[in-house]
């Protein structure tokens, strides 16, 4: 296989950290915390030589980590904007008025579910629920979780990522104490 | 005020971090289970109290640990159900996030009992940073000598880690849970066999929710029988609830099992009663899943008895009149609320989810979120009304996994309970522009 892209160092080093947590012959248990490194670390997205590569790494076959990434939900198989704005519509947030949301965000960035704006800097998505049922309606981008939304709140979310212009993904090595630990509440 | 056995230092400030988690005795119970007790010991202390799953299903937790097979020189291990997705539960995210170590000392502790040297915690992807609390939190337990090898000297072993799932539902079904630690899609298997006897990488493994392991520590320093004494009949000890919807406090709360339903939507302590001064219309007390009840089924069950907050009040009069404890994901509903629109959320909710291994699941929970849809939409029939429910009689039963039912349980609670409503939304699709649906969002106060 010929592939060219290649983990950063860190990255690196977290991925093995990972594989050692399973028996040494059972390394493709590592597999969806990988895609969580990888996706991070490519454009927010898995492309098929990102999974090729992962495969590499993992010596599994490609065709394994397709049918990992297939089937689920939080890995995009396709290029997603730079923030990707994600409303629960589930039952306590629909009760809460995550309709409002949806359709708020819709005519703030003329898009529909689903699609990005022209510029490439949000995608909007409608997903299932996301464990804040109790603090809905809620908007997830990225690693934060936004809860207690309203339209003027969200109208400044939207806003602030905009200004900052930075990709809101998720630092899938990040972990224990040389992360910075947010209490993503934001209220 | 009613006892507190998980979130009783929850106010403390820091309990979050392990040197606060300690000064209000935290690791008693991994002490005392290594060094004063034999894992036989331990297991007869959880089968005393009582303790039942709290993952949603309240099977006995005692029972399940003894069912786990032990045969010599094949590693065992302990998984942590963290995957948290049934909507309208938030509970584990709420102990993962204010009190990580509590978990942790449960999975030493639970782990010893089961003779485990590797223990996994399986938590769900989105939550991501509780996984960052969490792997802070076992670093910690690392540091001070709660995890590794020859923990407190007593030549145990035990290495515990975090895994994330990646967006599934499904992966909550513990042998989907499984399927996706090993790195595969959440396709649940065919039981026989057991986790117990064939679970992660084919060896005997015990899976258990998040307050389930948690619940093992007071049990352990209180005793199992001390435990048993809480609560009312086979429900004992304290159970999380998770409480949204319509409310004027919503969150999470740890009740004594028993306690009125009356009291915990209206009492200040609890729920607050209905925002904006509404009416109740009903419930889904136990998590999307279970079968939602109107108002007067949910404060009294059919023989007029007040219902408690219990796996038998809650579960009296079967799906006729009652429901279940569940996952304690507790959806309340105010007098505007359109039940067929929640029951399209659902119906949506497990179509989207469902892993298409089986067909009665895959394909009814697609049609019936399209007949919902098309209810919804103002261009259903009565006939279509009919039709739903005979698609939700015939997926019970029929599938591998218990989704199919958790996806025709709620359609045909919502017919049952409030067929005219449905009927409403056929014959007159043009009223239903006036029916207010939901809090429009600008108009919900401040919090
Ligand atoms: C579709 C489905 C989803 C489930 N989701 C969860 C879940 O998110 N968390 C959980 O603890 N149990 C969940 N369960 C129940 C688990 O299969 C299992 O019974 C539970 O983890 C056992 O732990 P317990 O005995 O401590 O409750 C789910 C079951 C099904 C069928
Ligand atoms: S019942 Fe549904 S979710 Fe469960 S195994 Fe069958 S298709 Fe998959
Ligand atoms: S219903 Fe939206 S987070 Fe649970």
């Amino acid at each position: 296989m010929n592939v060219k892209i290649q983990f950063s160092e860190k990255a690196l080093a977290s991925v093995n950290e990972i594989i050692a947590r399973y028996p040494a012959d059972k390394k493709k248990s590592a597999l969806i915390p990988v895609l969580h490194i990888a996706q991070a670390e490519f454009d927010g997205w898995l492309s098929a030589e990102t999974m090729d590569y992962v495969a590499s790494i993992l010596e599994i076959k490609p065709i394994e980590v397709y049918e990992v990434a297939s089937f689920y939900s939080m890995f995009n198989l396709k290029p997603v904007g730079k923030c990707l704005l994600e409303v629960c519509r589930t039952s306590s947030c629909w009760l809460m008025g995550a309709e409002d949301v949806v359709r708020f965000i819709e005519n703030k960035l003329n898009i529909k579910e689903g699609e990005t704006t022209a510029d490439g800097k949000f995608t909007l998505k409608t997903v299932e629920c996301l464990g804040a049922c109790g603090y809905a309606p809620m908007l997830q981008v990225g690693d934060k979780f936004y809860e207690f939304l309203t339209l003027e709140k969200t109208e400044k979310i939207i806003d602030n990522l905009d200004s900052t212009g930075k990709r809101s993904t998720y630092n899938g090595w990040q972990t224990g104490k040389e992360s910075e630990i947010i209490m993503n509440r934001v209220d | 005020m009613s006892k507190k056995l998980l979130l009783q230092h929850i106010d403390v400030p820091g309990i979050n971090t392990y040197e606060v988690y300690r000064k209000q005795g935290g690791y008693k119970a991994v002490e005392k289970a290594l060094k004063e007790m034999t894992a036989d010991q331990i297991l007869e202390e959880v089968k005393t109290s009582g303790l039942r799953g709290r993952g949603g299903a309240g099977f006995p937790t005692g029972m399940k640990w003894s069912f786990l097979a032990k045969p010599e020189g094949v590693a065992r291990y302990l998984v942590c159900n963290a995957d948290e997705s049934e909507p309208g539960t938030f509970k584990d995210r709420y102990l993962m996030e204010k009190i990580p170590h509590l978990l942790i000392e449960g999975m030493i502790a639970s782990s010893f009992a089961l003779g485990a040297n590797t223990a996994y915690i399986y938590i769900r992807g989105e939550y991501f940073y509780v996984h960052r609390i969490l792997e802070n939190a076992i670093k910690e337990a690392y540091a001070n000598g709660w995890l590794g090898k020859n923990i407190l000297g007593t030549g145990y072993d035990l290495d515990l880690y975090m895994q994330i799932g990646a967006g599934a539902y499904i992966c909550g079904e513990e042998t989907a849970l499984l399927e996706s630690l090993e790195g595969k899609r959440g396709n649940p298997r065919i039981k026989p066999p057991f986790p117990a006897v064939a679970g992660l990488w084919g060896r005997p493994t015990v899976v258990n929710n998040v307050e389930t392991i948690a619940a093992v520590v007071p049990i352990i320093n209180e005793g199992g029988a001390n435990y048993a004494n809480i609560g009312v009949g086979k429900s004992t000890g304290t159970k999380l609830i998770s409480a949204s919807g319509h409310i004027n406090k919503p969150g999470v709360y740890e009740i004594e099992l028993g306690l009125p339903v009356e009291e915990f939507i209206y009492s200040d302590q609890y729920c607050g009663g209905i925002r904006n001064g509404k009416e109740l219309k009903a419930v889904v007390a136990g998590g999307s899943s279970v079968p939602i009840l109107p108002k007067e089924l949910i404060l009294k069950t059919a023989a007029g008895e007040p219902r408690l907050m219990s796996y038998e009040s809650l579960g009296d009069g079967g799906f006729q009149t009652g429901t279940m404890l569940g996952s304690g994901g507790f959806i309340v509903m105010d007098e505007d609320t359109s039940i067929v629109k929640n029951l399209y959320t659902f119906s949506r909710f497990y179509h989207h989810e469902s892993c298409g291994q089986c067909s009665p699941c895959r394909e009814g929970t697609g049609w019936m979120e399209k007949i919902l849809k098309k209810i919804i939409s103002g261009n259903g029939t009565l006939s279509d009304v009919d039709l739903l429910w005979d698609i939700q009689s015939k997926i019970e039963g029929k599938t591998i996994c218990p989704l199919g039912e958790a996806a025709a349980w709620p359609v045909a609670a919502a017919i049952r309970h409030f067929r005219k409503e449905f009927e409403e939304y056929v014959t007159n699709p043009q009223n239903i522009v006036d029916v207010k649906h939901y809090y429009r969002v600008n108009n919900l106060a401040a919090v």
